[in-house]
């Protein structure tokens, strides 16, 4: 299945260097102000009230973060589904990422959630309301990231010799990877469905109805490809490794059509609904949906000619925007364009902020401590400076 | 098997719909309302239907005594359009003292006649405390007291419904004024089942709610019998629950959100009003399930602001001021109450400076990153071009 030539390997090297320490750090900060919400309560750290019951901890960890970590999926659903086996070497350490973006946006929910110890409820047949859209997205998060977990595997039996099982793993693994592609679909959808039940809570800007659903796929597997180049392009330079772009290039060229697919979606759905007027009054809405627009429309812009889609510092450049822009389209849904009511208001406290920040660190830390102990990253020749 | 019943019924229901001058839908839906109300399962509304249409009218007796036909007003005066026609329909109100044209002796001939006629098949409904100090000369009707009355027409009744707190258990009648020295009522009144010394189907309210006494009519048609009842003989369908545990105000009780005085703030918030002296947390009725005056459950005492008095408990309702609180029934409040004022959101400087320094930084390294890649391409080009 794999080529050879590119067979991934550990990369080895100290775990211990200034920046692991700092990431090591946050993440330790954010352990120290979850163990105290967890004693004291949500109130005792976070700014969240009875209008904003949902703050950073789901607007940015579960939603944008599982968003974030869409590059397995878009990767699989690339190499599986469209049969493109030259992006191959890009699954494993997008899996990666994607794993513990996952990982850490379902165990958000929980930090999240006020009676914390009922969590299990909604998995437990007769407390779980199998009609809601919350359900969907709890029952169908947990299963792919277990899914997930069984779908990276192989990189631990791998290291860990256990050639028996990884050979059963294999004739097994097809199903797992269907799955890795169909829950994502159902789930990233749902995260949009979500707004819809907000109806006319949410601005008209960010409320595009039967849509939602649409748009967030849409915009979840466009992320899924930002990502890959952001994340195939840092660690190339991280680690002093030769840049990927012969295999990005491609790849950018997939991200560009649906991302011109999405705008003009975007456009003409704000403008059949006839909520385009509102992006032109003088709102904090109305700003934010601007700085929004204008991170899918710069990649549109640059990223048009195959040329540029060659250029490495093009291409990130291009990935940030729409990682930003994605960003921005869902914290502009679920916060920003969310309006309960005259005088309530919401901004994360410094303590919400640090757990997301720590959550991040915590991210990075691992995928460094994995990549040089397991082998996930393609072998690969130093770069030529 | 009730859908063989619903095809029954549609047939049959056509025919009811056409005698009583109302839509077939009206009829259906009104026997749909009576098994909801009931708590009967699907398929009950078919059945009511049935029996609604094809079993005799039973004969209605319907006795008045200490009281102020309030509970034959709210059947009659329900803004239903088609109660008072069904209540007709359902029953042959053979006898009551308000409503038939009949008088005098004419009047008492008519009793007797109906009695004699369905001997053990009619309904006996006894509105009205019944007195009993000086052998119960206090209430006379064609020169018989009311307890001669009752007592010969429950003989031959095949059942006895008490409708009304008065016929329940005294009701207001009964209440000992407080005057010192007092220890009864002055006329010494009490409910049927005291005087009949045998425990009767009660329907307490002030009045109560017609649905009730409806519901109870017609599961007696429906089955033959009438429907369970606890231990003061109330329907269990309707009085088996506090008003408390329904209320629309529940919320507002369990995180401690009270009006203290009628017009303040919480009053107006529609905060609950245990404090006021509500009476919903002793008192077991449905009132805040189905409402009155049909117009759906925003229609009901607590709904429009005022407390509950209790009038369907005995010991609460005309006993206790109306501004006593409630002695609370198999529930007890939080220990602790969240605050009553909600904060509606917190601004915070340093959260927003550490977000504009984190988004800086990140800015900042993706932009000097993208720079060191674009020299790379830059030297990648001149490479190709050499």
């Amino acid at each position: 299945m794999a080529n050879h030539s590119h067979a991934p390997r550990p990369l080895g090297g100290s775990a211990f260097t200034p920046f692991t320490l700092l990431l090591g750090v946050l993440a330790a900060i954010a352990g120290v102000i979850l163990v105290y919400r967890f004693i004291y309560g949500l109130g005792a750290v976070t700014n969240l009230n009875d209008g904003y019951p949902w703050g950073i901890w789901i607007a940015y960890d579960v939603v944008v973060g599982s968003a974030f970590a869409c590059g397995g999926y878009s990767m699989a659903l690339l190499v599986y589904i469209f049969n493109k086996g030259q992006y191959h070497p890009l699954v494993r350490p997008a899996l990666l990422a994607s794993l513990f973006g996952y990982t850490l946006a379902g165990v958000s929910v929980i930090f999240d959630l006020g009676r914390w110890w009922n969590f299990w409820h909604i998995f437990w047949p007769g407390y779980a309301q199998v009609n809601s859209v919350m359900f969907e997205v709890a029952v169908c998060i947990s299963a792919y990231i277990v899914v997930m977990w069984i779908e990276f595997s192989p990189a631990f039996l791998e290291k860990w010799g256990m050639k028996d099982v990884r050979q059963k793993l294999n004739k097994l693994l097809f199903f797992f990877i269907a799955l890795g592609v169909l829950l994502p679909s159902m789930h990233q959808s749902s995260l949009g469905s979500l707004l819809v039940i907000f109806g006319q809570q949410i601005h008209p800007l960010w409320q595009s109805g039967m849509l939602l659903p649409v748009i967030y796929l849409m915009t979840a597997i466009m992320l899924g490809f930002a990502v890959v180049i952001f994340e195939a392009t840092l660690s190339s330079t991280g680690f002093k490794r030769q840049l990927e772009t012969p295999v990005l290039t491609p790849l950018a060229k997939i991200m560009y059509w649906l991302l011109a697919a999405y705008v003009a979606l975007r456009v003409l759905d704000l403008v059949f609904r006839g909520a385009l007027g509102t992006a032109f009054a003088a709102t904090w809405q109305a700003f934010w949906f601007w700085i929004e627009m204008a991170c899918f429309v710069v990649p549109l812009v640059t990223l048009a000619s195959e040329n540029a889609r060659r250029s490495a510092g093009k291409l990130f450049l291009g990935a940030v925007l729409l990682m930003l822009g994605g960003m921005l389209l869902r914290i502009n849904g679920f916060l920003v364009g969310y309006m309960t009511g005259e005088g309530w208001h919401y901004f994360p406290s410094l303590a919400e902020l640090m757990v997301t920040v720590g959550l991040i660190a915590f991210e990075i830390l691992a995928y460094i401590v994995i990549v040089r102990n397991y082998p996930v990253l393609p072998a690969a020749q130093p770069a030529t400076r | 098997m009730s859908e063989t019943f619903i095809e029954e019924a549609t047939e049959a229901a056509a025919e009811v719909a056409s005698r009583l001058r109302i839509d077939r839908r009206e009829f259906l839906q009104f026997c749909a309302a009576t098994a909801t109300t009931l708590g009967l399962s699907s398929g009950a509304e078919a059945a009511i239907a049935k029996a609604v249409e094809k079993a005799k009218r039973p004969s209605v007796i319907w006795l008045h005594f200490q009281e102020c036909t309030g509970c034959s007003e709210s059947l009659l005066r329900a803004e239903h359009p088609t109660l008072e026609k069904l209540i007709l329909d359902v029953i042959s109100l053979d006898y009551h003292e308000t409503l038939m044209a009949a008088a005098g002796h004419q009047a008492e001939a008519a009793r007797k006649a109906a009695m004699k006629a369905n001997k053990g098949k009619y309904i006996l409904v006894v509105e009205g405390a019944i007195p009993t100090k000086l052998n119960g000369i206090y209430c006379k009707i064609g020169g018989h007291t009311a307890i001669d009355m009752l007592k010969e027409c429950a003989a031959d009744a095949a059942a006895v419904i008490a409708i009304g707190s008065c016929a329940s258990w005294g009701g207001m009648p009964s209440t000992i004024p407080s005057i010192a020295g007092a220890d009864s009522s002055p006329t010494g009144s009490a409910g049927v089942a005291e005087i009949l010394g045998k425990p009767v189907v009660t329907i307490p309210g002030c009045p109560p709610n017609p649905y009730n006494f409806l519901a109870t009519a017609v599961h007696f048609l429906t089955f033959g019998k009438l429907p369970d009842i606890d231990q003061l003989g109330r329907p269990k369908f309707a009085y088996g629950r506090i008003i408390h545990e329904h209320c629309e105000r529940r919320a507002h009780f369990d995180a401690g959100r009270f009006a203290l005085e009628f017009g303040d703030e919480g009053h107006r918030k529609g905060y609950c009003l245990y404090k006021l002296g509500c009476k919903g947390p002793e008192t077991y009725a449905n009132c805040s399930t189905i409402g009155f005056g049909d117009v759906g459950e925003s229609n009901w005492p607590v709904a429009c602001g005022h407390p509950c008095i209790g009038c369907s408990e005995q010991g609460v309702g005309f006993t206790k001021p109306i501004h006593m609180t409630a002695q609370l029934k198999g529930m007890s409040p939080p220990a602790s109450y969240p605050g009553v004022v909600e904060q509606q959101g917190k601004s915070s400087f340093a959260s927003a400076a550490a977000l504009a320094a984190i988004a800086g930084a990140a800015a900042g390294g993706a932009a000097m990153l993208a720079k060191n890649l674009g020299k790379q391409d830059e030297t990648a080009a001149q490479k190709k071009g050499e």
